[in-house]
């Protein structure tokens, strides 16, 4: 239906290192928390502007949290 | 689930039922009377009224039990939802687009407006269940 992405993250990890609750860092970025559960799940890739928010507000560069494979 | 699948589920059941409803009603009188004699007109206005009431009901109803099961229950769609919708919408219209079409032939060759009003409203109830159902699929496994 919609096409697999490669992208994998490591939003959770990140998170929880920080120390914040799924409601908290989507309070923070502006999303619900289904949202964020679907990122951390791999089930949705955030737009990139939201992947900025995230890596701003988690305090960690967007390489961290987001991995794309190599060829 | 979040407050924009809530309502999916809730566009979609009513829907569902109020087609289904509708076919009942209509296809026995088919049997007895010729598409020209049909009274369908009512019966479709009392579907169409009834399916928007039925869904409006039916999502504050699962809002409520939601909103008991978990008081942390959101009441707003972000983006991810409105991605979805958009993505929901281009699936059904892929149906809108045929009805409207197939209701076009059926005027050209001047077909009973019986079978034209339900060919649109095939088009329509097609459109809200297969665009929903993509939009639940897309929760459910997942939107890239």
């Amino acid at each position: 239906m919609t096409k697999p992405t490669r992208v994998t993250n490591s939003v959770r990890e990140f998170r929880t290192s920080a120390g914040l609750t799924q409601i908290e860092l989507a309070a923070r970025i502006g999303v619900t928390r289904q949202t964020l559960i679907a990122i951390e799940k791999g089930k949705y890739s955030p737009s990139l502007e939201m992947a900025f928010q995230i890596s701003r507000t988690l305090d960690t560069p967007l390489e961290d949290l987001f991995h794309y494979p190599d060829e | 689930m979040g407050y924009a699948e809530r309502n999916t589920w809730a566009q979609v059941i009513s829907s569902i039922i109020a087609a289904a409803v509708y076919a009942v009603v209509l296809i026995p009188r088919l049997r007895t009377q010729t598409a020209h004699e049909v009274q369908w007109v009512q019966p479709m206005l009392w579907t169409i009224v009834a399916s928007i009431v039925a869904s409006i009901v039916l999502s504050i109803g699962i809002g409520i039990v939601a909103g008991m099961i978990n008081p942390d229950t959101e009441h707003r769609a972000d983006l991810r939802d409105q991605e979805i919708d958009r993505f929901g919408n281009r699936i059904g219209q892929a149906f809108l687009i045929a009805g409207s079409l197939g209701a076009l032939t059926l005027t050209m060759v001047r077909a009973d407006w019986f079978w034209i009003g339900n060919t649109l409203f095939a088009g329509f109830i097609l459109f809200t269940v297969v665009g929903g159902i993509a939009r639940l699929i897309a929760y459910r496994r997942g939107f890239q």
